[in-house]
């Protein structure tokens, strides 16, 4: 838990009315603009002072970033949306449900109701070394201080760690990724939409970021296809405290089925690594096979290969296979086996 | 301006963290800034290199028309070294330069790879090649003097032709074995920072004072080779330095090019009449520390 210090550094608001003049704002103070959405990520970051930027960009005012749109091929979602409206829309409800269910497990009802969706996939990880402005190597400097023999590292990575094992907390971002969602970018060189996976980077590629965005580049919505819609989905979030936490783990997943016979699936996880995981192999393996304990326990114990437990988080590894493992046989089905 | 980015540790000590990154850019400059100064000056002002005597007509009749410089095990240890030099600063600077990839194990297996080959070169060169060939001799300074005084308008004799390498290579050679110790020896080092096959990881191995002057040390002798590094390819281009990149691929050099540059009772070469095996030279067969 941040602990705060001190009121914010003094920097320049700037309150944007549109994407365009929002965008030239972040490519004009390149790194030292700070993108603000809900804010609830931000203001940690701006009251500990450890963050000081010069200049705040606050999106709060462009009404073309707000709001859910039925598109030709699904729906498109504004990134300033919150949690809560994506939450109670009918058409998410309806067809997209499982970002509903990942959107409603985030935090409590009043960060629901002020942090967005946008803001939510963009966070930053809660590691709390790397909070607590310790030179750890996403901070730029050359150690991680939660991956050593004395670190508390019961929430970090179990997979694809690369020196630092901090985790993405998301729990919208395996959802979308679940639903084939496209992030719609707005970089100095125009639009840009990539794949919700291709969004998350890891800290193989780069170790101070969780996403794609660079200064200047600005996530303006969200696209779902139609492709899943209707699809079984299953939700699962496992946290501390079942009220307001980050997840330990999360899993999304789309299925279709044809009889009891699983015809196509696509499945995430999240707070395993540095970003959301589709577990591709999982996917393949599924396909054709039908849907009962046994391809669930197939399946999970799949998703764990290769996972690398630190000091305290060995117990994420059964708790990831037993997601993934419910999430493809269903709860019922799926006995908890340790 | 900082050369160095410092942090506060834990312990609220200001400990340094690595080099400050524009010191690539400065290394890429000063490399290319040297190159075009070469470049204009050998074009433009450089003078007809003399050099003090010929060697004698008996023995250039025995010099054979290939005159063997490296052997095989010597260049393949040049090219793995160069290779694995290569991929150590792409997969180091590119991401530094906004190059996005998982550079880390790459990085890692170079550097393991370039430990073992530099170590095989020291033993190599230690035990079965001429150790002192590349090393600085009283006649290589005593020409230096020479050629300094005369590049000045000063009077002095000409110079002797040179041994195996010249000055610069030795010079050369020395810079690069004092850049390259330093990166091998701080790297083996923070190896135990990341996962890899040698070591258990062990962070805490030194006090984050001395893990940033390591950072330090393996960054600036890096940046350093940058600009080394460009430099032996542009010598390695140089249209009058091709013999000797020629050798390095095929381990012979023309006899002419040998007769202009070198001086035999400097670099002896075995020759078929002085010996049962052809392409040996005196005392430590094929090749030298190169």
């Amino acid at each position: 838990m941040a602990v705060i210090r001190d009121v914010m550094p003094a920097f320049e608001l700037y309150q944007p009315g549109s994407v365009a003049d929002a965008q030239k704002l972040l490519e004009q103070h390149g790194p030292d603009a700070w993108v603000l959405a809900g804010g609830l990520d931000s203001f940690d970051w701006l009251k500990d002072r450890i963050r000081k930027p010069k200049v705040v960009v606050d999106l709060s005012g462009i009404e073309e970033l707000r709001g859910v749109r039925t598109t030709g091929d699904g729906i498109e979602i504004g990134a300033m949306t919150t949690l809560t409206e994506v939450v109670n829309h009918p058409s998410i409800k309806q067809k997209y449900g499982l970002l509903a269910q990942a959107a409603e497990l985030v935090a409590s009802p009043q960060i629901r109701n002020q942090g967005t969706l946008g803001g939510n996939v963009s966070q930053d990880t809660r590691c709390w070394y790397y909070r607590g402005g310790w030179p750890c190597y996403r901070a730029g400097g050359n150690i991680c201080y939660a991956d050593t023999p004395e670190g508390r590292n019961r929430e970090h990575a179990i997979l694809q760690a690369d020196r630092c094992v901090a985790v993405n907390p998301s729990d919208t971002a395996p959802a979308l990724i679940a639903l084939d969602a496209k992030f719609v970018l707005r970089t100095p060189k125009g639009e840009r939409v990539v794949d919700a996976e291709d969004y998350f980077i890891g800290p193989e590629i780069d170790i101070t970021r969780l996403h794609i965005l660079q200064p200047g580049d600005l996530l303006t919505a969200i696209r779902i296809p139609s492709t899943w819609a209707g699809a079984q989905f299953y939700f699962e979030k496992v946290r501390d405290r079942n009220v307001w936490d980050f997840p330990l783990l999360n899993v999304a997943s789309a299925m279709v089925l044809s009889g009891n016979t699983i015809e196509r699936m696509r499945i995430a996880v999240n707070g395993a690594a540095a970003r959301p995981l589709r577990l591709k192999v999982v996917e393949d393996s599924v396909r054709g096979q039908p849907r009962n304990t046994a391809t669930g326990e197939m399946a999970g114990k799949l998703s764990v290969q290769g996972a690398i437990p630190l000091q305290f988080n060995a117990y994420k590894i059964p708790l990831m296979r037993n997601l993934v493992k419910r999430a493809i046989s269903g709860v019922e089905e799926a006995a908890w086996t340790s | 301006m900082d050369f160095l980015e410092w942090a506060t540790s834990p312990w609220g000590q200001s400990v340094p963290i690595h080099i400050a990154w524009f010191l690539i850019w400065v290394a890429v400059i000063a490399g290319l800034l040297f190159l075009i100064v070469h470049a204009i000056y050998i074009m433009y002002f450089a003078k007809a290199r003399e050099f003090a005597g010929d060697a004698s007509p008996q023995v250039v009749a025995q010099i054979p028309k290939r005159v063997p410089r490296h052997s095989l095990v010597a260049r393949l240890f040049h090219w793995i070294m160069a290779a694995s030099m290569f991929t150590l600063l792409f997969t180091a600077f590119l991401p530094k330069v906004g190059v996005q990839f998982p550079w880390v194990t790459y990085h890692w297996i170079a550097g393991a790879v370039l430990t073992v080959s530099i170590v095989f070169h020291i033993i190599h060169a230690s035990f079965w090649l001429n150790f002192w060939s590349i090393w600085p001799d009283r006649i290589d300074l005593d020409d230096a003097w020479k050629r300094v005084r005369r590049f000045f308008g000063m009077p002095a004799p000409p110079p002797r032709k040179f041994a195996k390498y010249p000055l610069e290579n030795k010079l050369f050679h020395g810079v690069i074995i004092l850049c390259g110790l330093s990166v091998i020896l701080t790297g083996v080092f923070m190896m135990s920072r990341v996962r890899t096959i040698f070591f258990p990881r062990n962070p805490y191995l030194f006090s984050d004072m001395t893990w940033g002057l390591m950072y330090v040390l393996h960054g600036l002798a890096g940046v350093g080779l940058i600009a080394l590094v460009m430099m032996h390819v542009y010598f390695g281009l140089r249209p009058e330095k091709r013999a000797i990149t020629k050798s390095m691929i095929f381990g012979w050099m023309d006899r002419d090019f040998y007769l202009e540059e070198h001086d035999p009772e400097r670099w002896k070469v075995e020759t078929a009449s002085s010996s049962p095996t052809s392409n040996r030279i005196e005392g430590r067969g094929l090749t030298d520390a190169g």
